[in-house]
C-alpha cells in the first residue's frame, strides 16, 4: 500500500485499507496441545544447545517445557502444589527459571544439563494475579518486584540473596488498590531503577525504587490495569484493563508519566499484552478470545487472530519473531506474523 | 345643415372622386395634401370644428377609399415611393382606432395571398412599432360608455387581443414576426403601461380617467393563456412603480378591479405566479379579494382546493398576501379552517391524488406560519378537533406517503396550536420531502430583501466527554514518536479485519432441538439470542432433525416476542421461519396459512405469516436451489480455519488446467444455471388455497374487509407473489381461476394499496397462467378484469393503480397478439 512517508493514515484510510488488502488472517503455525488445563504463563528462552524452548505454566500447577523444533513437550514441572502458575521468566546468566504460582511460592528452577529441580525458592506474602518483575542488576545480581505483605504494597527483592531492598507503599490516602502488573526498568543514563505499576484503581504509578517515592502519577483506566508494556527505547509504553480500551503513555524525561492517546477496542478486557523485541508490533491477549495485533508506532490495527475459543491468557514473543498466545481452551498457538528483516 | 359639417363633405366627396378616377399622380397628390390638412400636423391646418369633423364621419370612408385604390400600378404613378408614404401616414397619424379597424378590416377582406393583403400586414407593422396601439387603447380610456361606443370598444376588443390569430389565419406562412404571440403580447403590455403612464398624468391634471378597457385588454389576453408573456412585461414595471406611489397603486388596483369576473382567474393566477413576493403582490391587487367575490373564490378556494398546480413559491406569494393586511387575515384563518378539514377528512385522504395531498399539506404549513398566537387560540379547539380527526384518517392508511404526511402535518400544527403540551413526535425517516415541508414551516423572514440568512451552521458536534485520561495533544499526535530512527520500519499491511466484531457468548446450541428448547424455555437471555442467531443455519444443516419438529419451531417462532433488545430480531425471526418453511413446505405452510385466520394474533403477526410465505415460496421456485443447498450442508465441523480455503485451491488448480490446456474451440464459458424442478410445484397448494379460504369471514379480532385493510392489501400482494412464483406448474391455472375471483369480489374496494394488490395480481395471473388456458378456462374473466382495467386505467385517483392497471392491459394485448397469428389462418 504506497502511502505518504510521513502522513499518518486517519480512521476511515485505515478501513479502506483494510477494505482493499482483504488478505485472510494466516492459520497459527503449528499449535501446541497437551497442558491439560488452561495456559496463564507462557516464555520463550534458549535450551542447552541453542534449541528455542517454549516455556508455558498452567492452570493446574504445571510448568511445560515445549521445543519448537519437535514441537513437543520436553518436560512438565512441578513445583506449585497444583495452584497456577502466573509467572515465568528465564535469568540470562545460565538457563535458571523463575516460576511465580498462586502457592505464594516463586520457584527458582535450575534447567541446565537435562536438570529439573527447584534449587530455590521466595515466599510471597501476596495471592493475588499480579506477575512479577525482574531487572539484571550486574552478574549475578538481580532485582525482583513482586505484591508485597500489605494489600498496596510492592515489595523490591534482591535475588539471590532475598534481602528486601526496598517496600514501595503508597501514601496514605492514595487509594490505589492492590499493585495489578509490575514493571522494573532501568534507564541506561540513569543509576537508579525505575518500577511502573498498575493499580486496581486503573492508574499508572512510577516509583524511584531506591528513593521509595512516586516520581509521577497518571490515572489511564477506570478499571483495573490488567497489563502493561514498555518500550525502553522509546520510552513509551502500552497498558490495558478490564475496559475497552488501550492507553498509550510517554515517560517524559523518565520522571514524568503522560498519557498519549488511546485506542478503543471492540470488546472489553484485556490480559496481556507484549511489544516484540525490534518494537514494530504490539500483541494483545484479549478476554474476547482473540489476540488483536498493532502496529506499535502508530497503533494501526493489523490482524485479529480469532483462533482460540476461550479467553486468551497471555501472548509472548521471541527475538525471531514469533508470536505464542496461551488460552483457556488449553491450547498454545504459536504464530509468525510480519517477520522482523 | 350644419355649414361646417357640408363644407367638409364637399370636400370629401370631391376628394373621393379624384382619388377613383384619376390616373394622374400629381393630381392624386395634391387632392391627398389637401385632405391631410383634416388631419392637423400640416403647416395650413383646417379649423378644428373641420377637423373634428372630419374625423368623426369622415375618416374611415377616406381610408376605405384609399385601400381600394391599392395596386403595384396605382402606387407606381409617381416615383420613389412618394404615393405610398403619403398614402401610409394617413393610416399612421390620423385617429387610431378606426385606422386600426380599417387595417384590421381590409386584412381579413382582402384575398390570400395579394399584394393587397402584404402591404397591409406590413403596414399593420409598421403601426405596431409605431405605437399607436397606445393611442388605441388611451382612446378608449378618456371615454364614456355610451351603447355605441360599447359596441366599439367590445370590436376594438376582439381585434386587439385578437390580432395574432387574425394576421396568423390569414396570412399564413407568411406572417411577420411581429405578430407571433411571443412578440405581440410582451409589445402590448409595453402599450399597457404607456397608456396606464397616461392615465396616471391625466389624473394628476385632476382629468378623469377610466381604466375598464385596459382591464379589458389584460382580462382576455390572459383567459387567451397569455399570462406569461403579457404580465412577464407588466408585472415587473409595476413593481417598480408602485413603490411609494400611491396613485400608481390605485390605478393598478383600480386595473385589477375593473378585469371582467370570466377573465378574473386567469388574471389573478398570472399575477400571483409572476409576482416576486407576498408584498409585491400585495402592493398590485390592494385589498381586491374585499371587493370582488369573484377574486375571493378565485384566491381562498379555487387555486388552494380545486387546483394544486401552483408551484411553493405561487402559494407563499398567495398566503402572505392574505396575511398582510389586517381586512384580509380572517380570509386566512378562514383558509386555514377549510384546509385542515379538507386535510382531515377520510373522504378527500381517499380520493384525491397524493400530489394535492401533498400541496394542501404544504399550503396548511405555509398558513401557521402566517398565523399569530392570538388568532390560532381564537379558533384552537375547532382547529384541534378537525386536526384529530386528519390525524387519525391519516394513520389509519395504508399508504406510507399519506401516513408519513399526517405525522409532518401533525407535530407542526400541533406544536403551533398546542404550545405549552408536550411536543408530538412521530418516527418517519427523513427525505426530500419531509425536509422541504419541514423547511415550510419555519416563519420567513418578514422582507423581501437580501439579507437572506444562510441555513444555521450545523453545531460542532461535541466531542466526547473528555476522559481524564486523554490529555490535549490528542492520540494522533500522541503515536508519532520523536525518534526517527526507529520509525523508520515500512507501513505494515493489516490483513483482513471484517470478521472482526462484538463478540457473542459462547453458548450458541448445536442441534435444531437445543434452539427449540432453548427459545422456549431459556431464562439464559445469551443463550436465548445465541439460539436464534444459530437456528436458520442450524436448520438448512440438517433437514431431516428439523422435518421432526418443524411445526413445533413454526409455532415458537410465530409467537416468539422480543424481550431483549436484540439487534435485527426481526429479521432473524423472519429468517429462520422461512428456513423452516422451506425444509418442510407441505406442514408448515398450511399451518402458517390457516394460523392467518386464527383468532388471537396481532397485525403484525399475521403481516409476518404473508411475508414468511411469500418468502419461502420465492426460495422454493428459485432455480438451482439445490445445488446450491448441498454445497452449503457440505462442510464438515464450522471451527475449522482451512474451509475458507478450498475454493481457493480449487480456483489454482483451474487456472492451471486452464493454462496449460489447449482449445480449439470455445464454447459457451459461462456456467448454464443447473436445471431442476420447480420445487414450488408440489406445494403451491399449501401456500395459496388456505388464505384465500375465509377472507370475508370476520372474527372478533380481526376483520378484513373492515378496518384491516392494511393486511388486505398485503394478502393480495402475497397472492400475487405466489401466483407469479407458480409459473410453470400445473396447479397454475386453478391458481389464477381462484385469484381472479378474489379479485373480482374486492375490485371497487376503497383503499388504493388494496387495489394495487389487486391489479399486480392479476398481472401475476397474466404471467404464469398458460395462454391458452387462460383462453380455455377464464374467458370470462379475463374480459370482465379488462373493461375493469381499463375503467381504473383512465379515472383511478391514485397514481400507482393507473400506471398497474396500464401494464395489466399490456399484458392482455400481448397476450391477444400472440394468440392472434395462430387464429387468423
Amino acid at each position: 500500500m504506497a502511502q505518504a512517508g510521513t502522513t499518518h493514515p486517519g480512521p476511515c484510510q485505515m478501513m479502506r485499507t483494510c477494505e482493499h488488502m482483504a488478505a485472510p488472517v494466516p492459520n497459527p503455525q503449528f499449535v501446541l496441545r497437551g497442558a491439560r488445563s488452561a495456559v496463564h504463563a507462557l516464555h520463550f528462552c534458549h535450551g542447552a544447545q541453542g534449541h528455542p524452548l517454549l516455556l508455558s505454566g498452567s492452570l493446574r500447577g504445571l510448568v511445560h517445557v515445549w521445543s519448537l523444533q519437535t514441537r513437543r513437550p520436553l518436560a512438565a514441572l512441578d513445583g506449585h502444589g497444583g495452584q497456577c502458575v502466573t509467572w515465568l521468566h528465564t535469568l540470562p546468566q545460565g538457563p535458571q527459571l523463575l516460576s511465580q504460582g498462586r502457592d505464594l511460592q516463586l520457584c527458582v528452577w535450575d534447567l541446565a544439563e537435562g536438570r529439573n529441580a527447584v534449587v530455590d525458592a521466595v515466599h510471597l506474602e501476596s495471592v493475588g494475579f499480579c506477575r512479577a518483575s525482574v531487572l539484571a542488576e550486574g552478574p549475578q545480581r538481580w532485582m525482583l518486584a513482586v505484591p508485597g505483605r500489605g494489600s498496596d504494597e510492592v515489595q523490591v527483592l534482591e535475588l539471590p540473596s532475598k534481602t528486601s531492598v526496598s517496600c514501595l507503599k503508597p501514601e496514605a490516602g492514595a487509594r490505589l488498590g492492590m499493585p495489578m502488573c509490575l514493571q522494573l526498568w532501568q534507564a541506561e543514563s540513569s543509576p537508579r531503577p525505575l518500577l511502573l505499576a498498575g493499580y486496581e484503581d486503573g492508574s499508572l504509578a512510577l516509583w524511584d525504587v531506591s528513593a521509595r517515592k512516586v516520581c509521577s502519577r497518571v490515572a489511564c483506566h477506570s478499571e483495573p490495569v490488567m497489563a502493561l508494556a514498555l518500550d525502553p527505547r522509546r520510552a513509551r509504553g502500552v497498558s490495558g484493563s478490564a475496559e475497552k480500551v488501550l492507553a498509550v503513555w510517554s515517560l517524559e524525561g523518565q520522571q514524568a508519566l503522560q498519557v498519549r492517546g488511546t485506542h478503543e477496542l471492540i470488546n472489553p478486557g484485556i490480559a496481556d499484552l507484549k511489544i516484540r523485541p525490534d518494537s514494530k508490533i504490539l500483541a494483545t491477549a484479549g478476554w474476547d478470545h482473540r489476540v488483536r495485533v498493532f502496529q506499535w508506532r502508530t497503533m494501526k490495527p493489523l490482524a485479529m487472530l480469532a483462533f482460540h475459543s476461550a479467553t486468551v491468557h497471555c501472548v509472548a514473543f521471541n527475538t525471531t519473531g514469533l508470536l505464542a498466545a496461551g488460552s483457556g481452551d488449553q491450547r498454545i498457538s504459536v504464530w509468525s506474523l510480519y517477520p522482523p528483516t | 345643415m350644419d355649414p361646417v359639417a357640408s363644407a367638409v363633405r364637399l370636400a370629401v366627396q370631391e376628394a373621393v372622386h379624384i382619388l377613383s378616377s384619376s390616373e394622374d399622380g400629381g393630381h392624386i397628390i395634391s387632392t391627398l395634401q389637401s385632405l391631410r390638412r383634416y388631419l392637423g400636423e400640416t403647416e395650413t391646418q383646417a379649423p378644428p370644428e373641420e377637423q373634428e369633423e372630419f374625423s368623426r364621419t369622415h375618416f374611415s370612408t377616406i381610408l376605405r377609399c384609399l385601400v381600394g385604390k391599392l395596386s403595384p400600378d396605382w402606387l407606381d404613378l409617381l416615383p420613389d415611393g412618394q404615393l405610398e408614404e403619403l398614402w401610409a401616414s394617413f393610416f399612421l397619424e390620423g385617429p387610431a382606432d378606426q385606422a386600426f379597424l380599417v387595417l384590421m378590416e381590409s386584412i381579413e377582406g382582402a384575398a390570400s395571398p395579394s399584394f393587397r393583403l402584404m402591404k397591409m400586414a406590413r403596414l399593420l407593422a409598421r403601426f405596431l412599432s409605431a405605437g399607436r396601439m397606445a393611442a388605441v387603447m388611451e382612446g378608449q380610456c378618456g371615454q364614456q360608455a355610451g351603447p355605441a361606443s360599447r359596441l366599439l370598444q367590445e370590436t376594438l376588443l376582439t381585434r386587439v387581443v385578437g390580432l395574432p390569430d387574425h394576421l396568423g389565419n390569414r396570412l399564413q406562412r407568411e406572417t411577420l414576426a411581429a405578430f407571433f404571440p411571443q412578440n405581440y403580447f410582451p409589445l402590448l403590455g409595453e402599450e399597457v403601461l404607456r397608456v396606464l403612464q397616461a392615465v396616471v398624468d391625466s389624473l394628476r391634471g385632476g382629468l378623469d380617467c377610466s381604466v375598464s378597457f385596459l382591464s379589458q385588454v389584460l382580462g382576455k389576453a390572459c383567459v387567451h393563456g397569455r399570462q406569461k408573456e403579457i404580465l412577464g412585461v407588466l408585472v415587473p414595471r409595476l413593481t417598480v412603480l408602485t413603490q411609494g406611489n400611491c396613485l400608481w397603486q390605485r390605478v393598478c388596483w383600480r386595473l385589477v378591479e375593473c378585469v371582467p369576473d370570466r377573465a378574473m382567474e386567469a388574471v389573478l393566477k398570472g399575477l400571483v405566479e409572476a409576482a416576486p413576493g407576498p408584498e409585491v403582490l400585495s402592493r398590485l391587487l390592494g385589498n381586491l379579494v374585499t371587493k370582488s367575490k369573484k377574486a375571493q373564490f378565485v384566491m381562498t378556494q379555487k387555486l388552494l382546493f380545486l387546483q394544486y398546480s401552483c408551484s411553493m413559491p405561487m402559494l407563499q406569494s398567495l398566503l402572505g398576501y392574505l396575511a398582510m393586511d389586517s381586512q384580509r387575515r380572517p380570509l386566512l384563518v378562514q383558509a386555514l379552517k377549510e384546509l385542515l378539514e379538507t386535510w382531515g377528512s377520510s373522504s378527500a385522504i381517499r380520493h384525491t391524488p397524493l400530489e394535492q395531498q401533498r400541496y394542501v399539506s404544504k399550503a396548511l404549513l405555509i398558513c401557521l406560519t402566517h398565523l399569530g398566537e392570538a388568532e390560532l387560540r381564537a379558533s384552537r379547539d375547532e382547529l384541534l378537533a378537525s386536526l384529530m380527526e386528519g390525524v387519525k384518517s391519516r394513520l389509519d392508511s395504508s399508504l406510507p406517503p399519506v401516513r408519513r404526511l399526517g405525522m409532518i402535518v401533525a407535530e407542526v400544527a400541533s406544536a403551533r396550536l398546542h404550545p405549552e403540551g408536550p411536543p408530538l413526535k412521530f418516527q418517519y425517516e427523513e427525505d426530500e420531502l419531509t425536509r422541504e415541508m419541514l423547511a415550510l414551516a419555519v416563519p420567513r423572514p418578514a422582507a423581501d430583501g437580501p439579507s437572506e440568512a444562510g441555513p444555521p451552521v450545523a453545531p460542532v458536534s461535541g466531542e466526547s466527554p473528555d476522559q481524564e485520561t486523554v490529555d490535549s495533544g490528542g492520540p494522533q499526535a500522541g503515536w508519532e514518536g520523536s525518534d526517527s530512527e526507529l520509525d523508520s520500519d515500512d507501513e505494515l499491511v493489516p490483513y483482513d479485519m471484517s470478521g472482526d466484531g462484538e463478540q457473542r457468548g459462547s453458548k450458541t446450541p448445536a442441534y435444531v432441538r437445543d434452539c427449540l428448547e432453548a427459545l422456549t424455555a431459556s431464562e439464559d437471555w445469551e443463550r436465548w439470542e445465541a439460539a436464534l442467531r444459530a437456528l436458520e443455519g442450524l436448520v438448512l444443516k440438517s433437514p431431516a432433525a428439523t422435518r421432526e419438529v418443524s411445526l413445533e419451531l413454526a409455532k415458537v417462532l410465530l409467537h416468539l416476542e422480543e424481550k431483549t433488545a436484540v439487534a435485527g430480531f426481526e429479521r432473524l425471526r423472519q429468517r429462520a421461519l422461512v428456513a423452516v418453511t422451506v425444509t418442510d413446505p407441505a406442514r408448515v405452510a398450511e399451518y402458517l396459512a390457516v394460523q392467518f385466520y386464527a383468532l388471537n394474533y396481532s397485525l403484525r403477526q399475521r403481516m409476518d405469516i404473508l411475508d414468511v410465505l411469500a418468502l419461502a415460496a420465492q426460495e422454493l421456485s428459485r432455480p438451482g436451489r439445490l445445488g446450491r443447498a448441498a454445497q452449503r450442508g457440505s462442510p464438515g465441523p464450522g471451527s475449522q480455519p482451512s474451509g475458507a480455503a478450498v475454493p481457493a485451491w480449487k480456483a489454482v488448480v483451474e487456472e492451471r488446467v486452464r493454462c496449460k490446456t489447449r482449445r480449439f474451440c470455445k464454447g459457451s464459458t459461462g456456467r448454464a444455471a443447473a436445471a431442476g424442478p420447480n420445487e414450488f410445484n408440489a406445494v403451491a397448494g399449501y401456500f395459496f388455497f388456505p388464505l384465500l379460504q375465509r377472507f370475508d369471514r370476520p372474527v372478533v379480532t380481526f376483520d378484513l374487509l373492515g378496518d384491516d385493510q392494511l393486511v388486505l392489501g398485503r394478502l393480495a400482494h402475497t397472492l400475487g407473489a405466489l401466483m407469479y412464483l407458480a409459473v410453470n406448474t400445473a396447479v397454475a391455472v386453478p391458481m389464477g381461476k381462484a385469484l381472479l375471483e378474489f379479485v373480482w369480489a374486492l375490485r371497487f374496494h376503497g383503499d388504493a394499496y388494496v387495489r394495487r394488490g389487486l391489479l399486480s395480481a392479476v398481472s401475476s395471473v397474466l404471467l404464469s397462467v398458460p395462454a391458452e388456458w387462460l383462453l380455455a378456462d377464464l374467458l370470462d374473466e379475463l374480459l370482465e378484469a379488462r373493461s375493469w382495467l381499463a375503467d381504473v386505467a383512465e379515472q383511478d385517483a391514485d397514481e400507482d393503480c393507473r400506471l398497474l392497471a396500464v401494464k395489466a392491459l399490456l399484458l392482455l394485448e400481448k397476450l391477444r397478439d400472440r394468440l392472434l397469428p395462430l387464429s387468423s389462418p
